[in-house]
């Protein structure tokens, strides 16, 4: 079987949390043997975290140069394909730094690519079979990838279990000079945080969360109504930030806020792995009038129905009820 | 500036629950409602914003059979100028590459400034505009959220990142860049418009015409396909509750209630 690398993300002298869980995936793919992992950066902070990997993975390739502080895709691209042998097998995380890089880093190795992947095995030393999802995550796919070749696998943020193996010693391996001069077409300038919002979601016991079934602006109040009563904040999925019916602060997913409530009710939401991403923990209830929506995969209780005809029932209900409310 | 964007038509995920056929080969196509890719439609948009102020014009071109011509007439009654379908059986069976490869071939056949995707379509590989990049060895940015024109054939862009981050760079033209959802405010289409692109004629590529074989990006190239769809069982699945409204709203408020909600 061919070579597996893992890139490894990092910030702040800290190995991203999926480093752990992209040598689980490779493992899957090689069990026999710890990966590589791959990492680039500059200054004490790279060192740093290099050393941290070296008990899960049997070498350390560290590229140190200043053009790459911060993780340009197109620059780590070019000093990936310089270091890489063909016919290697390289792990990534889908999220906004592997959707980056990982399409076209497969055509400059000429190897497959095959992306979010949730689950993987290997059929004969050439191919894997790999699960995705498709239509939101309605449905899954099984797909094989010829990895004769070499391939680039993306994986989904927490589909694998970081599992226990015998640590490795792994020594970290100077690739520096051997990817020499970088240039790109494209140079970062800078990261902008997000505006604070009038509300902080992530402070709240309890979110009503809107997704897509709000289905208009002037709905919104049916579940600001229910919050009232609840002492609960709105939250919502992307398409209600998108339309403008929320602010960006309200949003959460991977490209949001996460929240730890001790109570999710999500409201017309599909359940996209985006989204998903964003709670961690807490007991989630799902109302959905599409039976098939994702969300009921992963949901603890699900109650297929029209939000716009629950939620006003259930705020009254709530009001005869606790008559004094909560707040 | 000529930008052209490349569009896809799938079944409409928030208008459709998705189904199995019995064979497990495909889902159930039969009745689904088909739509423009969203992401593609605030591409189209976004491209239009842009030729507005500094002129030029829009391209739509998709890969796909006589149905997807819908799509590109929707996204010319937007404004786009020109459509294009690229279509032949010798291109079936294509992979992510595949299509990246046709694509490549089309657009060495014009002169764009620009060239956007969707960031992903119903397949959610998110594979397409990288691979088109990198085959065109132009630079490439993922997950668009805003793009500024800048003077010496620059742009400056931000990227969606982690928590709510915007990533600002400076890129290169001619680029590739895979527009995120949320960007704009894609202008409405009624049926007046679509009516008035009713009649235009929409070019059909083909194989030879882009100087492609079967054996280099159809079938015979591809390196990943699909061996079957299921249905995923992800987590435990949730207690469906089956009862009258009534008696799911009682569920509800007794499980606020267990769960701190209510005091």
């Amino acid at each position: 079987m061919s070579q597996l690398f893992a890139y490894i993300a990092h910030k702040n002298g800290a190995a991203d949390d999926c480093a752990l869980e992209l040598a689980a995936a490779a493992r899957k793919i090689s069990p026999a043997v710890a990966p590589i992992a791959i990492l680039s950066g500059f200054g004490s902070e790279l060192d740093e975290t290099c050393k941290s990997l070296s008990s899960a993975f049997s070498e350390i390739w560290k590229i140190s140069n200043p053009e790459l502080s911060y993780p340009n895709a197109e620059l780590v691209r070019k000093a990936l394909v310089k270091i890489v042998p063909a016919n290697s097998i390289m792990v990534l995380a889908h999220d906004h730094f592997g959707m980056d890089l990982a399409p076209g880093l497969s055509i400059k190795l000429n190897a497959a690519f095959v992306s979010d992947v949730v689950d993987m095995e290997v059929i004969d030393p050439f191919s894997l079979k790999v699960v995705r999802q498709e239509f939101g995550g309605q449905i899954s796919a099984h797909v094989r990838c010829d990895v004769s070749s070499g391939a680039v696998v993306t994986v989904r943020p927490g589909a694998f279990r970081a599992n226990e193996t015998a640590p490795v010693r792994g020594a970290i391996v100077e690739k520096t000079i051997e990817v020499g001069d970088l240039a790109a077409g494209r140079r970062y300038l800078e990261t902008i945080e997000p505006e604070a919002g009038d509300v902080d979601i992530t402070k709240h016991n309890i979110l009503v969360s809107v997704g897509r079934g709000i289905q208009e602006q002037d709905n919104i109040h049916i579940a600001e109504e229910l919050a009232d009563v609840l002492g609960a904040a709105v939250s919502c999925s992307r398409p209600v930030v998108d339309a403008k019916w929320l602010p960006k602060s309200r949003q959460v997913g991977s490209s949001g806020k996460t929240v730890k409530p001790k109570l999710y009710l999500a409201c017309g939401i599909s359940g996209a792995s985006q989204h998903l991403a964003g709670i961690k923990g807490g007991f989630l209830i799902a109302i959905n009038k599409n039976p098939k929506a994702p969300i009921f995969q992963v949901a603890d209780v699900g109650i297929v129905d029209d939000i716009l005809e629950f939620l006003p029932e259930l705020t009254n209900k709530v009001r005869e009820t606790h008559a004094v409310s909560t707040k | 500036m000529e930008i052209l964007v490349c569009v896809k038509r799938v079944p409409d995920t928030s208008e459709n629950e998705i189904h199995l056929n019995s064979a497990g080969s495909d889902i159930e196509r039969d009745d689904l409602v088909y739509s423009i890719n969203e992401p593609d439609n605030y591409a189209v948009e976004e491209a239009l914003q842009i030729t507005a102020k500094v002129g030029g014009s829009v391209s739509v071109a998709t890969v796909g059979t006589d149905e997807d011509e819908e799509v590109l007439r929707r996204e010319m009654a937007m404004g786009a100028s020109h459509g294009v379908l690229i279509s032949d059986d010798a291109l079936n069976g294509c992979d992510g590459r595949g299509i990246a490869g046709i694509l490549k071939a089309f657009v060495q056949k014009g002169n764009y400034d620009l060239i956007l995707t969707g960031v992903q379509a119903d397949d959610g590989a998110a594979q397409v505009g990288g691979m088109l990049a990198a085959m065109l060895d132009y630079p490439y940015a993922s997950l668009v959220t805003s793009i500024e024109l800048q003077p010496h054939k620059k742009l400056k862009i931000s990227r969606e990142i982690e928590g709510g981050n915007r990533e600002i760079s400076e890129i290169d033209l001619p680029c590739v860049l895979s527009i995120q959802t949320g960007i704009n405010e894609p202008r409405y289409v009624g049926m007046r418009g679509i009516r008035a692109v009713a009649s235009v004629p929409i070019p059909t590529m083909g194989a030879t015409e882009l100087g492609l074989s079967a054996d280099t990006v159809g079938a015979g190239a591809a390196k990943v396909a699909r061996v079957d769809y299921f249905v995923p069982t992800l987590g435990q699945g949730a207690e469906i509750l089956h009862g009258s409204r009534e008696e799911n709203i009682d569920k509800v408020l007794e499980l606020l209630e267990a769960k701190g909600g209510l005091r």
